[in-house]
């Protein structure tokens, strides 16, 4: 039997290039490159080091968010309150600086908290209350938001130590901090989502729900967690971009969560779960900063952004959808 | 049934569709009759599915030709087929359960009033005509989520009929009907045969199609074996030409006293409320213990409890003689035990995922010893199970929706299989899977059980209890009525327990 089976699997086994044509990473990578050398050609500011810089830095913030997302989406849970909670971490962390004198990096640990704290409810709202995601982290997004006021009485929070700051402002070889926390988020996530036993429930989970308890994944458990990532990496955003303006505003992050779950969606997660990598959501998070960077460079009115980066997730989707009918 | 009475309704001719690395049919030809009733029979992956999708417009065929009344039709959407007169009611059923019964049935076409509103009044009395022509017990103002699954299959063949259908086509109709339900479909088959309808009735069970058929039309591996008399045929026959060779007579798969091992599994007392009360049994390594009942005696939820899925209101689990606190099925699965659900697509598969992937699932601890994925250790652990039991893939990354009914079973004892249990528990282990490879599955258990793993097997089909098992326990309306030894049992005695016709104190 086992010459019959090998046989037949070589038989039907698609060409090498176009399974890898088929990977949702290579097909986005391919428009990013294509996208970065008609920029690059189209204007002369595209490749200069100021303009990658700021570029890079730029979008570092999505995409740590998005590391969380893309490990909740896959498991089939959503956030709608990311925005708000990267707030909330700033704010957090930015009152306790000023008005208690906290030690820098205790009161950043106290916005990782309040970001946990927010996931954990987030968590316990769709499992234990069985409220649908989109509709409990909706909820909590304007509940935290309005925490964020009270917190602020409506302003922001300025004048924060130096040293926090430099957590965003400082620099290595000429490039800030973020980029390099950026990085390591991404290698890690994309290798413990690939590789890992315990993230790789995060498949199943989205997959299908019921077959996973029955085999043996504690669902619950993971999509609580899974909540509370993607919490903590937006208070994570939340702390860099305070550290980075040296101020906390009471709008920080106002639509970030819509950014983030489109470059989610782009890089090849499903709002159904069971599919998406971080390398993928990194790729989506950069199409979309290349498109806000191109239209700048190339005078359009800003405006037209939001424009066609709604039309470039919708794309993008449909491509995916007809290429699946078509198989 | 005298064919020159009956005119060629309905006619397809050398139909032919591939599909990415399969020819799924070749050249098959069929056709219905007016008022007759056409079984289409084959093992699983023999291409029924696939026929009927075409011959109802959900699929385009490559070649080939379909008539309607001698005339040659193309269809390129279902609504096309059904303007045509040709309804077809596959597995899972296309109604809305918040909706009620009338507006399901004219989905889409309710009769309208002035001003181009719904009139509820004239769809309500449409609706019961024809639920009263069926001799429904329900009335048409009934919310659908409220019937049971035979009822529900009445509305949507009333459905088809109020749309004038012409040629009706079934799919495994009966794969969720108890015993009676099915009889009443039955009878509004043969109804809507006397009123000339061409039925075309996809099934796995040869009694039914013995029962209900007039013709029998064969599939295998994609071509048409042939189409006879259902009268002048049997079911050595059928099943011959199904399988390509005869299967022999169904040998009697019981184990021996030799086998018998110490008591894997000790339930006492168990209750869950409205489900089932104080089941007391025991299961030992080596043997197949089978629970025979009909649909809803509570078989399935008494398993769900024993592996954690469910919490017992009540009772006891020992495991090896020991007490067992089982909250959740991981609890189960560390203590050696493996369920397989008897609705392996929503429960127990990911169709959308790879069958390595589904591999994986059950296995991961196995194929990530450090917490790290080994990709090699698991090509191997699944390429062991696909050779051992037989499973028919192009690949181990073909992704499992693709694959047959049969093999799709046969991938979820595989990747149980692959945890190395010592408790083996299958829920309907080979509903809706055919001939051949329900016989594999059945000689497999039994060697599970030789190699002295512990066996609790739960089914609805008497034959198979009849020949896998070692013991029998028969449940009724969540009661455990008795258990046979399989010496002592035979269908009679299982059917008074099994349907509660409690005569001469003859209980076990």
């Amino acid at each position: 039997m086992t010459t019959a089976t090998s046989s037949t699997m070589s038989t039907s086994k698609k060409p090498t290039w176009k399974r890898i044509l088929e990977q949702r990473e290579v097909s986005v990578f391919l428009v990013v490159l294509a996208l970065s050398v008609f920029l690059s050609l189209a204007s002369d500011n595209f490749l200069s080091r100021a303009n990658i810089n700021a570029l890079i830095l730029g979008l570092s913030f999505n995409a740590i968010i998005a590391v969380g997302m893309t490990v909740l989406m896959v498991s089939g849970g959503f956030d709608l309150s990311v925005g708000s909670t990267l707030a909330l971490a700033g704010a957090v962390a930015g009152y306790a600086m000023v008005f208690w004198h906290m030690f820098w990096p205790l009161a950043a640990l106290l916005g990782l908290a309040a970001g946990l704290l927010v996931g954990l409810a987030n968590g316990l709202i769709v499992t234990k209350l069985g409220v649908n995601p989109l509709i409990g982290t909706l909820g909590m997004m304007s509940v935290v938001r309005g925490v964020v006021l009270l917190v602020t009485s409506g302003f922001g929070i300025s004048n924060l130590p130096q040293e926090f700051n430099n957590i965003a402002q400082g620099k290595l070889f000429g490039i800030q901090y973020p980029v390099y926390i950026m990085i390591v988020f991404i290698i890690v996530g994309d290798v413990l989502l690939r590789r890992t036993r315990y993230f790789r429930q995060s498949y199943f989970v989205g997959g299908n729900m019921k077959s996973a308890r029955l085999s043996g994944i504690r669902v619950n458990r993971v999509l609580i967690v899974n909540y509370i990532l993607a919490a903590v990496m937006a208070a994570v955003g939340g702390l860099l971009l305070t550290a980075r303006f040296g101020s906390a505003s009471v709008s920080a992050g106002v639509g970030v969560e819509l950014q983030v779950v489109s470059a989610v969606v782009i890089g090849g997660a499903s709002l159904a779960g069971g599919e998406g990598t971080v390398l993928g959501s990194l790729l989506g998070i950069t199409l979309m900063a290349l498109i806000a960077n191109g239209l700048n460079l190339l005078g359009i009115n800003v405006y037209w952004q939001t424009i066609i980066i709604g039309a470039v997730l919708i794309i993008a989707v449909a491509a995916d959808s007809l290429s699946r009918r078509n198989q | 049934m005298n064919d020159k009475n009956h005119r060629v309704l309905f006619k397809a001719e050398r139909i032919s569709k591939a599909f990415p690395g399969v020819q799924a049919l070749s050249d098959v030809n069929l056709d219905i009759r007016a008022g007759e009733i056409l079984a289409l029979v084959g093992e699983n992956g023999a291409g029924k599915s696939t026929l009927i999708q075409i011959l109802s417009g959900a699929l385009a065929p490559d070649s080939g030709s379909i008539y309607l009344n001698d005339a040659e039709i193309h269809f390129n959407h279902p609504h096309e087929a059904e303007k045509a007169g040709i309804s077809a009611v596959y597995q899972e059923l296309s109604l809305v359960g918040n909706l009620n019964v009338a507006e399901n049935i004219f989905a889409g076409y309710q009769p309208v009033g002035r001003l181009g509103l719904i009139d509820i009044k004239r769809m309500n009395q449409e609706a019961q005509r024809w639920l009263n022509e069926f001799s429904a017990t329900f009335p048409a103002t009934e919310k659908v989520g409220n019937l049971s699954m035979g009822n529900q299959q009445l509305v949507e063949i009333a459905k088809a009929m109020s749309r004038d259908a012409k040629v009706l086509i079934l799919d495994e109709p009966t794969s969720s009907l108890t015993l009676s339900e099915a009889g009443l479909l039955f009878d509004l088959l043969r109804k809507l045969r006397e009123r000339g309808i061409g039925i075309l009735f996809v099934s796995h069970h040869l009694e039914e199609v013995f029962e209900i058929s007039d013709r029998v039309t064969v599939l295998r591996d994609g071509q048409h074996v042939g189409t006879v008399h259902t009268a002048q045929s049997d079911e050595q026959e059928i099943v011959r030409m199904m399988v390509g060779r005869d299967l022999g007579d169904l040998e009697n798969l019981h184990g021996s006293t030799e086998d018998l091992g110490d008591v894997a599994l000790k339930v006492k007392g168990l209750s869950r409320s409205g489900k089932f009360q104080n089941i007391n049994f025991d299961l030992r390594y080596g043997e197949i213990l089978t629970f025979f009942g009909l649909v809803g005696a509570g078989r399935s939820e008494m398993a769900r409890c024993i592996i954690g899925m469910d919490v017992a209101t009540e009772g006891e689990i020992e495991i090896q003689g020991q007490k067992a606190r089982l909250s959740h099925p991981a609890d189960a699965m560390r203590l050696g035990m493996a369920y397989l659900s008897e609705d392996r697509k929503r429960e127990g598969l990911y169709l959308d995922k790879t069958l390595k992937d589904n591999f994986l699932v059950t296995n991961l601890r196995k194929v990530a010893p450090g917490g790290w994925l080994n990709w090699g250790k698991l090509d191997a652990l699944t390429e062991k199970y696909v050779d051992l039991l037989t499973i028919r893939t192009p690949s181990l990354n073909q992704k499992l929706k693709n694959l047959s009914g049969g093999n799709q079973q046969k991938v979820l004892l595989g990747m149980w299989l692959a945890t190395e249990p010592s408790v083996l528990i299958v829920d309907e282990p080979t509903r809706g899977i055919d001939v051949g490879t329900k016989q594999e599955i059945h000689r497999r258990l039994r060697e599970l059980a030789k190699q002295g793993k512990a066996i609790l097997a739960i089914s609805s089909d008497l034959p198979e209890t009849l020949i896998i098992s070692d013991r029998i326990a028969v449940m009724r309306e969540g009661v455990l009525e008795g258990i046979l030894p399989v010496a002592e049992a035979n269908e009679e005695r299982i059917m008074v327990l099994a349907a509660g016709i409690t005569q001469k104190g003859d209980r076990a």
